[in-house]
């Protein structure tokens, strides 16, 4: 016990005798989140609209008003012709174009019917569907007004929206991105250390000396492993002071769950670390190999849902989905552990099935 | 030239790099690209009939049969339908309130309530969206069966013909893979570079190259002219999948994307020369290049609008190499757009370009002396 307690102790002070290194690991986590948490926004802001009215009408410009006053949208420019659009689109400078037809206002108060065109950049299809909604929705809240008198009749919705009234995306990507940041802070970690030690010829110093395979991993994962609890600690602290997310389940289960989390993480770098022969191999791994798929398949911003049932069944090998879930549940919707105990146990899965790969991998150096 | 030849030799004799640099990124191209879809289909729902009446149990048949939303069970208590909510059966609980068919019968209207899941905001717009249009649905056809609602005046309406140019079936692979196909790249050109001095530098070789009779633009140019070559591979090869896989089209002229290609890749090689330059150890050029590399991603609006963010972060997104190059890609190849549509976020590369590999020629000549 004591000679491991030594090798953790020599393993700290590698960590911290290289400061860079050590600033690099508590201070990105605080950044990437801040930045992120504040630029990472799903509603859209700011439309790029051009108008190309051909009926100049007081009802054309009554709708051109209260399109750009909704606040989404900014008008480019007016347009002068069908031909303009496409150049406008080309450049980027327009995301949608809004036509009115010849004789719109005066069709629309004699008959009460007009055709509206939207035109949208498709090539991004999401502004481009969310986009054409919002203007739908104007358009639609001016014909209410318009129609004098009218009551509701029928069914009339009332929507309760759970969790989440304001509909803010914050709620849903900070805990998106402490997912993220943690998942690949942790595994980069711990997939070079071993390695490392591999190609400066160290490991068969550690190999020849009295600990065996499971000390050694331990050792080597100990001391990253309190360094994420610190970063958990900002990351959650960050999360409730700035961003403001309430946490309505309780707070201990989260750090809990936080903690069985970065220890999946830690040791699918351990992992990467005993199969790959060079540094460079381990980071390209856990950087190359974690990075997009943490972000696609994990349902931080695109829901898994949503996804083709292949991929549904690929989502289900990343770790950071279940933690995702877990803190959604607990932060928003205050769920307790009854609801959680499958993901928990999911990723407790994970992490055993990850740690003895490790050591048997490991172990069969040692033959 | 030889030291040229030594770099492509290290490269192709470390056999487990290569899967790493020529297959993984191909493999998440092709699976990636599928993942990133905001369609909400399949909506889980959780009905909650207080009324049970044949109006009632008509407009539970519209949400069943919209297509939109799958039952997963009945209840009739509030708690539960929360329960549901929080144990992710249910996404949707519409709940028809008692005397729901007396009350359209005598007044001709009457209240429903959704509860929506609205931990992700998105989605639950949409799913918001889909209800509102069931009800309307709903309404229309409730006009033909009660008989008391046939005061309708004028009716007046606005239709809206939406198009969406260049992609008319919103097909979002065609979006995201030209994006996905740049991360990929600019991750394999920052860590190759980014990690070949500092690793030279780690295991003590690159004395030995100082002492040699080789120029500091020399030995820069060996160093990246190789990772140049991969790069421009790489593209090639992604290019091929999104064309054969995905039928993106390309619209825009292939020289067009290999000219800004070119030249993008100097940014990223420049780059990862640099943080190679300015750290001690491959550990902390990592940590460098994968802290970049995430805000670069993050930020490129590849996965969320750059018309979305804050003010401030839209300009921040103008230093990001990514950026550019994930939207001239995007504009080349769905778009058709040219030299002159694209002009000022090319020039913005050539720009950062220079300045890169002018900073890490610098801070190399630094560290040699």
């Amino acid at each position: 016990m004591r000679r491991f307690m030594g090798f953790v102790r020599k393993e700290f002070y590698h960590i911290f005798r290289d400061r860079r290194t050590a600033a690099i690991l508590f201070g990105m986590p605080v950044v990437q989140l801040l930045l992120f948490g504040f630029a990472i926004r799903n509603e859209i802001s700011e439309v790029k609209l051009g108008i190309l009215d051909r009926s100049h009408d007081p009802v054309t410009r009554e709708i051109t008003d209260r399109v750009l006053a909704s606040g989404t949208f900014k008008a480019m420019r007016n347009l002068n012709s069908q031909s303009e659009i496409g150049a406008a689109f080309a450049s980027g400078a327009m995301n949608e174009a809004v036509v009115f037809e010849p004789g719109f206002g005066a069709r629309f108060q004699r008959e009460g019917t007009g055709d509206l065109q939207v035109i949208t950049d498709g090539s991004d299809p999401n502004v481009s569907r969310i986009v054409t909604g919002y203007t739908a929705t104007i358009v639609r809240e001016y014909l209410r007004e318009m129609s004098p008198g009218s009551i509701e009749t029928g069914v009339v919705p009332v929507p309760l929206l759970l969790f989440n009234p304001s509909l803010k995306s914050v709620y849903l990507f900070v805990p998106g991105l402490m997912a993220l940041i943690l998942m690949l802070v942790s595994a980069l970690m711990t997939s070079i250390s071993i390695t490392r030690e591999k190609e400066t010829g160290t490991l068969e110093v550690l190999l020849v000396s009295s600990l065996g395979p499971v000390q050694i991993i331990a050792g080597k994962v100990v001391p990253y492993m309190l360094l994420s609890v610190v970063n958990v600690l900002t990351v959650l602290v960050l999360a409730f002071t700035v961003f403001g997310v309430p946490c309505r389940g309780s707070v201990v289960l989260l750090v809990l769950e936080s903690l069985l989390f970065i220890m999946t993480a830690l040791s699918l770098g351990m992992f990467i670390s005993t199969i790959t022969a060079s540094q460079q191999a381990a980071m390209m791994i856990s950087l190359g190999g974690l990075l997009l798929p943490t972000i696609l398949l994990s349902g931080f911003i695109f829901p898994v849902a949503s996804m083709p049932l292949p991929l549904q069944l690929i989502s289900n090998i990343i770790p950071a989905r279940w933690y995702l879930v877990i803190v959604r549940a607990i932060m928003l919707k205050g769920a307790d552990f009854s609801y959680l105990w499958r993901e928990t146990m999911i990723l407790a899965f994970m992490t055993a099935v990850l740690v003895t790969a490790s050591v048997r991998k490991f172990s069969e150096r040692l033959q | 030239m030889v030291i040229l030849r030594k770099e492509f030799l290290q490269i192709f004799r470390n056999r487990g790099m290569l899967p790493i640099i020529f297959i993984m990124p191909f493999i998440q191209l092709v699976i990636l690209s599928n993942a990133a879809t905001f369609d909400v289909r399949n909506v889980p729902l959780h009905l909650q009939d207080l009324d049970r009446s044949s109006l009632s149990a008509r407009l539970a048949g519209h949400f069943t049969g919209s297509g939109y939303f799958r039952l997963t069970g009945e209840s009739f208590t509030p708690d539960q339908a929360l329960e549901e909510v929080v144990a992710r059966r249910a996404d949707l609980v519409l709940v028809i309130p008692r005397d729901f068919e007396r009350n359209l019968m005598i007044t001709g209207a009457t209240p429903v309530q959704f509860m929506i899941n609205a931990e992700d905001g998105f989605t639950a717009g949409v799913v918001q969206g889909y209800a509102a249009e069931i009800v309307a649905d709903f309404n229309r056809e409730l006009q033909t069966l009660l008989p008391r609602s046939g005061q309708a005046g004028l009716v007046r309406e606005i239709n809206i013909v939406s198009s969406a140019w260049y992609n008319p079936e919103l097909e979002y692979s065609h979006y995201m893979v030209p994006g996905i196909l740049v991360v990929l790249v600019t991750l394999i050109g920052l860590f190759l570079s980014g990690m070949n001095v500092v690793r030279e530098r780690e295991t003590g070789t690159i004395d030995q190259i100082n002492v040699s009779p080789l120029r500091s633009y020399e030995f820069i140019t060996g160093k990246l002219l190789p990772f140049w070559i991969i790069g421009l591979g790489e593209l090639t090869l992604g290019l091929v999948i999104a064309r054969l896989v995905f039928q993106v089209p390309m619209l825009g002229s292939h020289l067009l994307v290999y000219l800004v290609a070119s030249v993008y890749l100097l940014v990223v090689l420049g780059m990862g020369l640099l943080i190679s330059t300015v750290t001690q150890t491959q550990q902390q050029a990592m940590f460098v290049a994968w802290f970049f590399m995430v805000i670069f991603t993050l930020l490129s609006g590849l996965f969320t609008a750059i018309e979305s963010m804050p003010h401030w972060a839209q300009v921040l997104t103008m230093l990001n190499p990514v950026r550019h190059f994930v939207d001239i890609m995007r504009r080349v190849m769905l778009k058709g757009a040219g030299l002159r549509e694209i002009a000022f976020p090319f020039i913005t590369l050539a720009f950062y370009a220079a300045l890169m590999l002018a900073l890490a020629v610098k801070r190399y000549r630094k560290v040699t002396l």
